[in-house]
Parts: structure tokens; sequence; C-alpha cells
């Protein structure tokens, strides 16, 4: 059996800085992972949409736009309304620690702010996926 | 969390899932056998029997050609006509991490949004030939879950990437301008499989010259013209386009008429696969088509020629001998795995495997004989 784990790469409304995003998406493929990249300007129900054809097993949000606060909650409550809420919930990008328990509390498993090491990010992600 | 939910999941409620359209099932289907889960056996046998309906179109042809912006504009147009539409596009694996990044779904920004459409990107997982070990599989279960038309997008194709021609019923080759002259075009490998044709970014210069000359690698194989030819409606074509064969010029009408009564059985089809046309043949002349995906223009064209190739598949008995021929490559395959599978495990098992590799190794054996050794002792005495 040849088990990958696929990860969504995603970028919602109207932001458009994906450098981060691709250098995530670099870092997971170079650790093994299969990653589907979204491409931008992205509506929360294209993106649970796609997690749900895709079976991803993470989606990793990256925000640099200030939207987070909005999109993100309404992604993770498409994703529960469709039954896909074990998937493994990321953000990245430019996001205050005052926002951190607001995606919390939504389902986002955890915040990568400006700086974070890849290493870190591959880390967690490996730890956190735990589907069989 | 993550772990029970999928305990949760057992095959028989994913299957039950599955037969009611539900389009998680379906995904986590295809999940179960690109991976070749334990459970993947029993889901590609019950679905097996509602497969063999769809439509699928294979669309091939070099990296950066435009085949996924082509693929998103396709799914578009035969939603338009009342079709559903699932879309599978394949990418490459890393040779060095096996990772993947699968970037055709951001080609793909007005169908993905529609929700008649179900997309799905596959990495390549190492297999070479255009496709994933498991692309047939997902396309079985595409078809059993009842969509009309199944897109099979290759990964960006070189010259001899043609297993697509197997899998699909219509094979749409995509090329552009300036990739290089008519030696290029009639070479062997990629474009002899297109039934076909679309010179795509066809506002660049040199579109023109790229169509003339598929045209003309066309021409030295196929007589008529684009599209459905029937030479039996119309004899005198038919004779004239026997006498066009003929290029020497030095055979009499009647003559060539004596060497047309000549054709084997075996010459007849070659005659019917290249599109000759012999009396009573109905023959498929693949057309050329320009389009310029990005902006949608000739895309509807595109389809509608698509259309006529799968009407041609279906008029002239092509699509149950596709179906034929599927099974029984289907069926040999799964032979060929499963004994070598078994011949090794029960070779490796009696330590005898282990015990040749290493003669062989040291030169005592030839690695062909060695062979030979553990096929006669595991399984198949006296066969080659």
């Amino acid at each position: 059996m040849q088990r990958r784990v696929r990860v969504l790469v995603a970028k919602l409304g109207l932001d458009a800085h994906d450098r981060g995003a691709k250098v995530v998406a670099r870092a997971y493929r170079d650790a093994g992972f299969e990653v589907i990249y979204t491409g931008l300007y992205q509506r929360p129900e294209q993106v649970a949409a796609a997690a749900i054809q895709e079976d991803v097993d993470v989606v990793a949000i990256s925000s640099l736009a200030g939207a987070h606060l909005t999109l993100i909650p309404e992604l993770t409550r498409l994703l529960k309304e469709q039954g896909a809420d074990d998937m493994l919930v990321l953000a990245g990008g430019v996001i205050p620690q005052e926002d951190v328990p607001a995606l919390k509390e939504a389902g986002v498993a955890a915040v990568f702010g400006p700086g974070s090491d890849l290493d870190e990010i591959i880390r967690f992600t490996r730890e956190n996926v735990q589907r069989t | 969390m993550i772990t029970k939910r999928c305990q949760e999941l057992d095959v028989t409620t994913l299957l039950e899932r599955f037969k009611a359209g539900d389009r998680r099932a379906l995904a986590r289907a295809i999940t179960w056998v690109e991976n070749g889960a334990p459970e993947a056996g029993e889901l590609l046998r019950a679905t097996f029997p509602d497969t063999g309906k769809a439509h699928v179109i294979g669309i091939t042809g070099p990296p950066g050609a435009g085949k996924s912006t082509l693929v998103d504009k396709l799914a578009v147009h035969l939603r338009q006509r009342g079709k559903s539409v699932a879309i599978v596009a394949v990418d490459p694996s890393s040779p060095f991490s096996g990772g993947a990044i699968l970037g055709d779904r951001i080609r793909m920004q007005r169908s993905v949004g529609d929700q008649g459409i179900f997309m799905r990107s596959l990495a390549s997982r190492g297999h070479l030939g255009g496709l994933s070990v498991a692309t047939a599989d997902v396309v079985g279960l595409l078809d059993a879950f009842g969509f009309d038309t199944i897109i099979v997008e290759t990964v960006g194709a070189g010259q001899s990437e043609v297993e697509i021609m197997e899998l699909a019923h219509t094979t749409c080759v995509v090329m552009i301008p300036g990739m290089g002259d008519d030696i290029q075009a009639i070479k062997a490998g990629i474009l002899e499989i297109g039934d076909v044709f679309a010179i795509n970014k066809a506002d660049r210069e040199g579109a023109d010259r790229a169509v003339s000359e598929i045209e003309a690698m066309l021409d030295l194989g196929h007589m008529g013209a684009p599209g459905i030819n029937r030479w039996d409606e119309n004899p005198t074509a038919s004779a004239d386009a026997l006498k066009r064969l003929d290029r020497t010029g030095h055979h009499s009408p009647e003559e060539t008429a004596g060497v047309q009564a000549q054709f084997s059985a075996a010459v007849q089809n070659v005659a019917e696969r290249h599109g000759l046309p012999l009396p009573g043949h109905v023959t498929w002349r693949p057309p050329v088509v320009k389009t310029i995906a990005k902006d949608d223009q000739g895309v509807d064209s595109l389809v509608d020629w698509i259309l006529q190739h799968l009407a041609f598949l279906q008029e002239t008995g092509r699509w149950e001998r596709m179906l034929e021929r599927n099974a029984a490559n289907k069926l040999r395959e799964l032979v060929g795995m499963k004994a070598a599978r078994r011949v090794l495990d029960q070779a490796a098992a009696s330590g005898l495997l282990e015990q040749l590799t290493a003669s062989v190794i040291n030169r005592q054996t030839d690695p062909y004989t060695a062979a030979e050794k553990i096929l006669s002792q595991v399984c198949c005495h006296g066969s080659n």
C-alpha cells in the first residue's frame, strides 16, 4: 500500500500574495507530500469543494491580506457542514497573535506566522495527521 | 479524532454512500484505490458492474501547451450540452522525495466551481507513460458513479507518453505553434494517437503553419475529409481516393481493383486503422482545430468534433470492440501482476529467492536460469 499525505494549499479572497504559499507548497513536496495548490482568489465554497474532491488530509490556508477572521472560519464551517471536519486545518501568513484564539476556536489546529520554520510546519503536519 | 472517523468508514458504508451519490464517498474511494488500500479490491469488485458507460476523453500534449486551461473550457462546454463531467488530471511526482505539486486546479477556475463537475488531481507516483498506475481504476470509479463524460489529462507529454490511448475512447492531442518542422510531425509516438488535434495558443505566430504540418502528416495516412467518411455511400469517391492512393500512376484502374480484391483480412485491418477508403468502410480522419483556450475560442468546435468521434465509435462498433479489448487487457494485466506477486512471495518464503539471488551475485548462476528455477519450483512446471 502506497500512502501519501495530501495537502491542499489554498489562498482565500482578494489576497494576491502567494510567494509564501508557494514556498510552503515546495517544502511539503520536498518532504514527500502531495500538494494540490488552488491558485489565487478562492471563495471558501471552492476551497471546501476542492478539499473534499481531492480527499486531502490537510488544508493549509495562506493569508496575507487581513481577511482571515472572516474567510477561515467560514471555510471550517463549510468543511464541518459537509462532514469533512476530520481534515487538519492550518493557517499561515500575516496573522496577528491576538487573532489566533479565534481561529483555533474555529477549528484551526495551528497558526504559523512570519518567520516560521518550514521544518516545524512539516513536523507539526506529520505528527497531527493520523489518518490510517 | 481523525483515526476514529476513518475506522467508522468501513467499506460497506462507503459503498452505500457511493451508490447514493455522495461525493465525499467517491473521493475517499479514489484515495483507497490510489493507495492500493486493503479495501480497494472490494470497492472495485462492487463498482465494476456499473462501469463501461462513460465517454472517456484523453487530453495529452507537451507541458505548457494549455491542456489544463483547455480541459477547464471543455468541461464547461460539455456541461452546457447537458453532460455531467468528471476530470482526472495527472501531474508528475518528484523522483527524489516522492512528493508532488498538483497544479491543474489553478487553471480550472471556471469548471471547479460547478457542482456538476468533479475534479481530482493524481500524482504519477513514479509511473512513466503519462498516467499513474491507478488512473484506469479511478476512471472506473467515476464511470460507476455515473458521470457521462470523464476527461483525463495526462502529465505534460514528450514524444512517447501514449498510454492514454488505451484508456480514452477519444484522444485529443494538444499542440502549440512553433514546436518543430514537418519531420517532427511525422515521427512515431504521440502524434499517431490523436483522434482530434488542437493547435492551442493559436493567436501566436506560426499557428497556420502548425495546422498545415499536422494536416499534411495526417494526409500521409488517411483519405477523406476531417471527421466521418462513409466510403460505401459514394462509390465514385471511394474509387477516386484509391486511385490517388496509387501514387506511382503505373497501375490501370483494373489493376488497382485487382490489388484491392487481393487484400487479405490483415491488410484490411491495417487499412481500416489508417482510415484508407475501402468500399463499405466508415473511416475517421482526425480533424485539426485551432483553439485559444484562455479566451474560450475554438473550444465549441473542438467539442463538436469530440462528440462526432464518439458517434463514429458507436456507429461503427468500435465502442464495443474497445470494451472487449479493455476487458481482455485488464484480465491479462491482473493475472500477470498477481501471478508475479504470488510466485515472488512463495519463493521468498521458502528461501529460494534469497539463495538464488546470492548465486546470481556470485556469478554462479545467471539470472535467466535462476528465474526459470523459481518458476518451475514454485508453480509453473513446463511453461516457457
